[in-house]
């Protein structure tokens, strides 16, 4: 065992002398409380350790002691529903251990180990197993199978395989020829991603019931997008709508560096909320990593990673996972503190030159792959990312180098949240990589003309940008009828189909199929105004019929209703139109 | 070895008695000494300087190389010399002596009661750096607080708990504006508040205008007050806000009270912050800030919230100047990331003589729908909110056209829409120094919206039967 003394303490980075043999991003026990810590430098016999936490206390001599391993999570059932420190130990079981307040240097497991598992075998004796293969099955929670899989380094013939019953996570479900025992959990080094077969196209889209997010600028399962925002645009709101109504299967959110308070929302609401899809509580199949502000900053560092990992883990059972880190950019600050410590070369605003580098091997984790294992089983991982760009400033090195790995920009307008428009997405800044690529899914299962709707919806919101240059030059009246009906219809887009209020119990969720049937009624209504118009009907007759306040109450007609309901409104409002005399 | 001390490894105990005196200076700079051949200091340990005079200072170790110690001395450098001046190393973190007791009582930055009073007898001595509460024992903010304010009472609605700071500019009322918040603050139970008054750096005027208040109004045997002012030690006041957030954690978890922490002026904090930073030779962030100030804000302003079981509450008002008025400064930017919204001053709406200057559009409560709605406030409160918000927004984008084309270009409808913004500044921003109740605030609310068109009205429609002053109007456009 290598056993060291401190050498030297600023802040969250120590260093330790007679730490030969120590290897990089080695874990290592620091001080007589073995505050947990990495080893981020290696000089000659010197290891830099950035510790995961508060470092009061410490003095030169205390000893640091390598475990001569990475930093590792443990993968078994029981992580749904769980709530983890960025450094996997379940805040639950630290509240037990030392109340209130986390204190340092606590051990806890990241896993229940008396808890009993039903375990289902799926594989008979002699049966040659691939890594990656399916072993059994555990029921975890009420909707998702948990799969035991042969850990990626190792294969043969099984041996013995454990019967069907109770079991826990520490017990040993098969063993293979040669003595090699898979237990029920495995452990993985965070900062590896997790091997699989190959990567595949993303062409399903990752509906999240945001009509902006699904009609304009969509995802694919497999993709990563960011959202960058100054503070109070809604970045977190928006997360955490993602999370709740995003369709997968499973769901690990990241709250790096981020509010106490808004933690303890997510963790008292989740429980409460419903899957829409399966009924059970949300809390059921997700896991929630919280690494709050004034937690210690290493620990947050390390957290995207264990995210990362717990989301891998999922996806190689054949899941649909959504990561959500809020907020990457706390984690950047995290890195730039630690490199200034190190007082290593600042690159641009102080964020080490390796800030690129680190974000794109992050990004790359995502994607739809085939993962280990002969059956054919496909998962996929799903990144979101909060960004929080100083002073709201989107050319920060943050943002810029995640537009640059990412494939959709979902940009949040600080003016927009201003007159309380949210989601504050703006629709003239944010851009999607995948449009092409999900176009046929909804071309093909809401509907065909879906592409042409969304482009022509867009081009009326474009179009009103421009003309609302020349109203504040020339007054709204200079401009013809035939121009003012288009500020009219983009204001019913606006606020009456992109705007979605979080809060209400209809409008919060809005199936794609609903957003298309909204959209198709908006146009109706331009398409039959235009033709009015031209008839010499003046827009002021078109617009006191009672269609508007119809239109405006379509976002909280329930969802069945209003796909049933639409298609006639959209007929009838067209002939109501059409029907207004000329005088 | 005393439980407070700090745990060191077991073969070498220092023991208080031998504690040594170190004369081994090496170098002087900004508020830093660095000291040689130490042994067996501790990271964050507070020191003692005794002077060549022979009067003390104390100093915080900031960085451990070898057996060289960095120490930060809060009363600053000068007088210290390499040759005379002795530097000891207390055995323990900053700490600081807390009992119910300094209710009442002022106290300078760190601690120490500066009122002639009588010495606190402490019935604990509290670490300052304080522990990150776990997200998962805290309690959801969720109870109303009427500041009697209708721009935060109606817009931005304050909750017990949160964490809300108060954006000024310089020469903006943000004092008053605070004064009047701790002089009205009320949870609906009727319970008052207790306050701790953390100062730092702000001037004499400003710290007496608040002690007359206090005096004033009776507040004065419920405030602790700590006070650190514009020419007392910079580096001091690193220690004040800490030192008044394990003073407001005790009163509220230990002994139940509900606790409002004022804290003014973060800018100051930070820029003692820097100062520290510069000394260090630390690679600067933007502005020449620590690229740490982020996380060191954090352990500032998270120590806000409601405990699962326990019945007090820290509910945090930090002031903070806008250099520049410039919101996108580091200071205010890094603010706004970690509370939990912010209330924004105008110099504008100021120099228009209105009172309080708040600037609603940029201002947020993050916690308002956790405290409002049918049973805490009304159950039209969010929709009158949304409604206002929208109009007011409407009402300003109009007044830049105005500015262009000239009111005879508009439409009757918007013409109503900038009387509204006129209307909505004047009496629900400006209401003066009177405090009113949540139901006034919303009354004035629907007065104000009755002057626009009916079918304008989108969000408060399902309201519109039960509050609006004339619901039976037809839309007259």
């Amino acid at each position: 065992m290598i056993v060291g003394t401190i050498h030297k303490i600023t802040g969250p980075v120590v260093v330790a002398r007679d730490m030969l043999g120590a290897k990089m991003y080695d874990i290592v026990r620091v001080g007589q409380q073995g505050l947990m810590g990495e080893v981020i430098r290696l000089e000659g016999d010197r290891a830099t350790i950035q510790v995961y936490e508060d470092t009061s206390g410490l003095t030169v001599g205390d000893l640091v002691e390598s475990t001569a391993g990475p930093l590792m999570v443990e993968l078994g059932p029981g992580l749904l529903s769980s709530i983890y420190d960025g450094v996997q130990r379940p805040l639950p079981v630290i509240a037990e251990q030392s109340g209130d307040y986390i204190e340092r240097g606590t051990v806890a497991s990241a896993l229940d180990r008396d808890r009993k598992w039903q375990f289902t075998p799926g594989v008979a004796v002699g049966q040659e197993l691939q890594p990656g293969d399916v072993v059994g099955t555990i029921p975890e929670g009420q909707t998702i199978i948990h799969k035991v899989m042969v850990p990626p380094d190792m294969s043969g013939k099984v041996a013995s395989v454990a019967p069907e019953g109770e079991y826990t996570v520490d017990e040993v479900m098969a063993t293979l020829e040669g003595g090699a025992e898979i237990k029920m959990s495995q452990w993985w080094p965070v900062r590896q991603g997790r091997p699989y077969v190959r990567k595949l196209d993303p062409t399903h889209p990752f509906t999240t019931g945001m009509r902006i997010l699904d009609t304009f600028f969509p995802i694919a399962l497999g993709g990563n997008a960011i959202i960058p925002g100054g503070f109070g645009t809604g970045k977190t709101v928006t997360q955490q709508s993602l999370a709740k109504w995003a369709d997968v299967d499973i769901i690990v959110y990241i709250g790096c560096g981020e509010r106490g308070n808004e933690m303890t929302e997510v963790l008292t609401e989740f429980p409460e909320l419903e899957d829409p899809r399966t009924g059970a509580p949300l809390m059921d199949r997700t896991v929630l990593v919280a690494n709050t502000s004034n937690m210690p900053v290493a620990a947050r560092e390390a957290s995207i990673y264990v995210g990362a990992t717990l989301a891998e883990f999922y996806r190689d059972m054949g899941y649909n996972v959504a990561m959500m880190a809020d907020s990457t950019s706390r984690w950047g600050e995290a890195l730039r503190e630690v490199s200034g410590r190190l007082e290593e070369m600042p690159g641009e605003e102080g964020y080490p030159a390796y800030l690129a580098t680190r974000l794109a091997a992050f990004y790359e984790r995502s994607g739809r792959v085939k993962p280990l294992g002969s059956d054919d089983r496909v998962g996929s991982v799903t990144m979101v990312g909060a960004v929080s760009p100083a002073g709201g400033d989107m050319s920060e090195p943050m943002t810029q180098n995640s537009l640059r790995v990412t494939g959709a920009f979902w940009a949040l307008d600080t003016s927009l949240a201003h007159r309380r428009h949210f989601p504050a997405i703006s629709w003239t800044k944010s851009y999607t990589l995948y449009g092409g690529q999900v176009r046929g899914w909804f071309e093909e299962n809401v509907a065909h003309d879906w592409q042409e709707l969304r482009d022509r919806a867009m081009f009326i919101l474009q179009k009103e940008t421009e003309l609302q240059e020349i109203v504040q030059l020339v007054g709204p009246d200079a401009l013809p009828e035939s121009e003012k009906v288009i500020l009219e219809v983009a204001r019913m887009l606006r606020e009456d189909f992109l705007q979605q209020f979080a809060f209400d119990d209809v409008d919060a969720y809005c199936p794609p199929k609903k957003a298309y049937m909204m959209l198709k009624v908006v146009l109706a209504f331009y398409d039959a105004a235009v033709a009015a118009l031209n008839r010499g009907v003046s827009l002021r007759q078109v617009l006191d019929l009672p269609i508007k306040d119809k239109i405006a109450g379509m976002k909280v007609t329930p969802h069945d209703e209003a796909i049933e309901d639409l298609p006639v409104f959209a007929a009838t409002l067209a002939e109501d139109i059409a029907g207004i005399e000329v005088y | 070895m005393a439980p407070e001390t700090i745990a060191k490894p077991s073969e070498s105990p220092k023991q208080s008695l031998l504690a040594t005196d170190y004369r081994t200076i090496s170098y002087v700079t900004g508020p830093l000494v660095f000291v040689n051949n130490v042994h067996n200091v501790a990271y964050n340990e507070m020191v003692s300087i005794r002077m060549p005079d022979e009067s003390r200072r104390t100093g915080q170790v900031l960085e451990i190389a070898g057996e060289i110690a960095v120490i930060q001395i809060f009363e600053g450098t000068q007088g210290i010399d390499v040759d005379a001046t002795e530097i000891r190393f207390l055995e323990e973190v900053a700490k600081i002596d807390v009992a119910p007791e300094l209710l009442g009582r002022v106290l300078n930055g760190t601690g120490k009661p500066i009122d002639g009073g009588s010495p606190i007898i402490p019935e604990a001595r509290l670490d300052i750096t304080g522990a990150p509460i776990n997200p998962y024992t805290r309690e959801k903010p969720a109870d109303f607080i009427e500041t009697g304010i209708s721009a935060i009472d109606g817009l931005n609605t304050l909750v017990r708990g949160q964490k809300l700071p108060i954006f000024s500019g310089s020469g903006l009322p943000a004092n008053e504006l605070a004064a009047q918040i701790i002089r009205q603050a009320r949870v609906k139970s009727g319970e008052e508040f207790a306050i701790v008054f953390g100062a730092m750096g702000i001037t004499h005027r400003e710290a007496s205008y608040f002690m007359s208040q206090f005096e004033q109004t009776g507040a004065l045997e419920r405030v602790v007050f700590f006070l650190n002012l514009a020419d007392d030690p910079t580096v001091e006041r690193l220690l004040t806000p800490k030192c008044a957030l394990t003073v407001a954690e005790y009163l509220a978890f230990e002994k139940d009270m509900q606790v409002l922490v004022v804290l003014s002026d973060m800018t100051n904090y930070c820029e003692a912050l820097r100062e520290v930073s510069t000394a260090r030779e630390e690679v600067p962030g933007r502005r020449g800030f620590p690229g740490y100030m982020y996380t060191d804000l954090s352990t500032i302003y998270e120590r806000a919230g409601r405990i699962k079981g326990r019945q007090g509450s820290v509910t945090q008002l930090p002031i903070l100047s806008m250099p520049d008025d410039d919101i996108t400064h580091p200071i205010p930017d890094l603010t706004g990331y970690i509370t939990e919204g912010q209330i924004v001053l105008s110099r504008h709406l100021h120099r228009r003589g209105i009172y309080p200057p708040i600037d609603t559009l940029p201002c947020l409560s993050r916690l308002m729908n956790l405290g409002i709605g049918d049973g805490k406030t009304r159950d039209d409160h969010r929709a009158v909110a949304n409604q206002l918000y929208a109009a007011y927004a409407q009402g300003r984008d109009l007044r830049k056209l105005v500015a262009i084309v000239g009111e005879e270009a508009l439409s009757e409808t918007d013409r109503r829409y900038l009387r509204f913004a006129d209307d909505f500044e004047s009496r629900i921003v400006g209401q003066g120094e009177e405090g009113r109740t949540i139901e006034e605030t919303l009354q004035i609310g629907w007065d104000l919206m009755s002057g626009l068109p009916m079918g304008e009205l989108k969000r408060v429609r399902d309201f519109i039967p039960k509050y609006h002053p004339n619901p039976d109007e037809q839309a007259d456009l």
